[in-house]
């Protein structure tokens, strides 16, 4: 395809665009760092503590699940780990599954036949409209009332079970050598490895949330591909199929992909809408370490910052599947 | 907490700065007190159909503004969860927190905020479905227990099972709602909390109370107070003293119903106390009645006591360690003198 190309512009005029940039970076600093020293000297005022010293005290609380191995004595530094280890357990197989479904949809929004073309738009429309918070609550409260009590949980397969404590699987390691097995107790289901109804209605709710946002976003991209570029393909003898790997995809996934990772990035952050259904992401800690500790601004900023990383990595991975998309288009 | 909340509440600690001093002046121009209470714990704080509140935690907020303002129903009642209790305090968005909050160090000494004293003794404890037949926290073990955030019952469950040596899963919600439906739903064997809200939800939340038991143990120590911010010792002084006037009431014998007799006592003690003689009052820069207001407001502190959570309520809470000091409790005031 060709490129626009801007003229090149004059030393002068870039000398100013580099002036520019600097004043306003500049100003923002300035801004940054007096909100942060007028928030530091209120606080003070106050009697309100700060610092991050924190950090590496014991936590104190237990967390219910966690990837990590951790204990009510680790650090508040590792239960902070812990959290972030538990969003991503979650927002990345949610980005997954989110991705396939939604392309599903998204394709079937395009397919010649009226009634699956009305139920994917029908879903689209449904699933963008409920908020998110309340389909999240729904699917929880679906998930923990239908399920037996963990009392009386349902066997599946050996070391298998389901229940309102979710889903046990048997898992590697534990206490007692190299398998850790689920076993029936007086109350409940213990050891071995369990997605919880937490873990469960966050990983649904999110999944089928933001596949309606990436049904839209393949609909738009396929259909932004000028009509005449199938036309020829199919002109040229190539198959649907043909077409669709070669022509339209290629130039469609160009419009598709920012979107589209934008759209993981809210996912990701949608989970710390967990703290509602009880399933100890990042937030959930942090708001417990906030409250444990007192640390408000401190807590509050190590999430910002934590999640600030977490869209640059997005957006970096983002810009480097552009660059290999295009090389794909430009090599077809 | 959400992110977009996070962002507020970051601008909210950068502008601007303490009003040391200020509460009962701006509490007086508003004509209104602004107080902090629960989104609905029954017998503390809650409101009714018709949006009326009541509670022991209410009847303070009203026998503050009964002193201050001479109306206990110019007060502004802010509902706030568990975690956003303190912020609203420290903001200046409320004048008073009293919210069945416990009094710890790191709270007390971190927080910019001071305890002013305590209302209500409690302690944590465990609700669970009979059917589990458990008869003590010890056999909780592997158990999952829901269990709200931003509250001292958080920690406590860690310690107190790290010390006994027992693993426990704390499922931890962040709207009381939230939790109690889910531990009703059967999603958690036992439920934690203060002891006296553990009664409210038995018997107020559960589909059936029957089915449930509270556990005999109590894990912690929850003296429950009210808080105000620091930097504003008077504002601090007048809460305390309206406090441990209601207490005095319920000492010297006088009663929502005997009050206008007791004001012509002889008891010196109770002419200080009602303003008869003395004017008690102007040394906190209230009005000389300032205690008889309070009285005449919500009676005191046996007949709140009574009223919210007591034999007149349907909680039928025992006094207990709330009973005056002379009558085996741990309620004592220090004298209005
Ligand atoms: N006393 C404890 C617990 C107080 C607390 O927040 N309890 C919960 C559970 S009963 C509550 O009142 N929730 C009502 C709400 O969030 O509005 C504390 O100060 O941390």
């Amino acid at each position: 395809m060709p490129i626009a190309v801007a003229p090149a512009p004059t030393p002068a005029a870039r000398w100013r665009n580099i002036g520019l940039q600097a004043l306003i970076a500049g100003l923002l600093l300035a801004l940054l760092w007096w909100l942060i020293d007028a928030t530091a000297t209120n606080m003070r005022e106050r009697g309100i503590r700060s610092g991050f010293d924190f950090l590496l005290e014991p936590a104190g609380f237990g967390i219910g699940e966690s990837l990590l191995p951790f204990d009510s004595t680790d650090s508040v530094l590792w239960a902070l780990a812990a959290g972030l280890a538990n969003t991503l357990r979650v927002a990345l197989p949610a980005i997954l599954i989110s991705t396939l479904f939604g392309t599903l949809v998204g394709l079937g929004r395009l397919s010649p036949n009226l009634l699956l073309r009305k139920l994917c738009g029908a879903y689209v429309e449904a699933l963008r409209n409920v908020p998110l918070l309340l389909q999240l609550l729904a699917w929880y409260f679906i998930v923990t009332d239908l399920l037996p009590a963990a009392s009386e949980a349902l066997q599946l397969a050996p070391h298998v079970f389901l229940s309102k404590s979710g889903l046990s699987l048997p898992w590697l390691g534990g206490d007692g050598g190299l398998l850790n097995l689920p076993q029936r107790g007086a109350m409940n289901i213990s050891g071995g490895a369990a997605m919880t109804p937490e873990y469960l209605a966050l990983l649904l709710g999110l999944s089928f949330y933001t596949a309606a946002y990436v049904a839209e976003t393949v609909r738009a991209g396929i259909a932004a591909v000028p009509r005449g570029q199938s036309e020829a393909a199919l002109a040229l003898g190539l198959t649907r199929l043909q077409n669709f790997r070669l022509v339209l995809l290629p130039q469609a996934l160009r419009g598709i992909i920012p979107p589209l990772t934008n759209q993981h990035l809210s996912l990701t952050k949608n989970a710390s809408l967990a703290v509602a259904i009880g399933y100890p992401e990042l937030v959930s800690v942090a708001n417990t370490t906030l409250n444990q500790t007192g640390r408000a601004a401190e807590c509050i900023a190590l999430i910002m910052a934590v999640y600030l990383i977490l869209s640059l990595l997005t957006a970096w991975l983002s810009a480097w599947l552009e660059r290999r998309s295009g090389r794909w288009a430009d090599r077809s | 907490m959400r992110l977009p909340t996070i962002a507020l509440t970051l601008l909210l600690f950068a502008h601007a700065p303490a009003h040391a001093g200020k509460t009962l002046d701006q509490v007086r121009q508003k004509a209104q007190l602004a107080c902090g209470v629960s989104t609905g714990v029954i017998g503390f704080s809650a409101a009714d159909s018709q949006g009326r509140w009541n509670g022991m935690d209410v009847d303070i907020c009203r026998a503050i503004a009964a002193a201050v303002l001479n109306d206990p129903g110019k007060v502004k009642y802010v509902p706030l969860n568990a975690q956003q209790r303190f912020t609203a305090l420290q903001s200046g968005e409320i004048d008073l927190l009293s919210r069945n909050t416990t009094w710890t160090l790191t709270r007390d000494a971190s927080l910019g905020l001071h305890f002013t004293a305590v209302t209500y003794y409690d302690g944590q404890g465990f609700l669970v479905p009979k059917k589990l037949k458990i008869t003590g926290a010890k056999q909780l073990k592997n158990a999952e227990i829901c269990v709200q955030s931003g509250t001292t019952t958080e920690k406590n469950l860690g310690d107190w099972f790290k010390a006994q040596g027992i693993k426990v899963k704390p499922v931890v919600f962040e709207k009381f709602e939230a939790s109690i439906k889910a531990f009703f739903s059967g999603r958690c064997q036992a439920y934690t909390t203060d002891a006296s809200a553990l009664a409210f939800i038995r018997s107020k939340e559960a589909p059936n109370p029957d089915d449930y038991v509270v556990l005999p143990e109590l894990i912690s120590k929850e003296p429950l107070g009210p808080v105000v911010r620091r930097g504003d010792d008077e504002w601090f002084a007048i809460v305390k003293w309206v406090i441990f006037a209601l207490i005095e009431a319920e000492e010297y014998g006088i009663t929502q119903a005997n009050l206008e007799q007791m004001k012509s006592s002889p008891d010196p003690a109770i002419q200080r106390l009602l303003g008869g003689a003395e004017d008690s009052g102007k040394l906190l820069g209230l009005e000389r009645d300032w205690a008889a207001r309070a009285v005449k407001a919500v009676g005191n502190y046996g007949e709140i006591f009574q009223r919210n959570v007591g034999k007149d309520s349907p909680l039928k809470l025992p006094r207990g360690a709330n009973a005056l000091w002379n009558k085996g409790g741990l309620l004592y005031a220090p004298p209005v003198r």
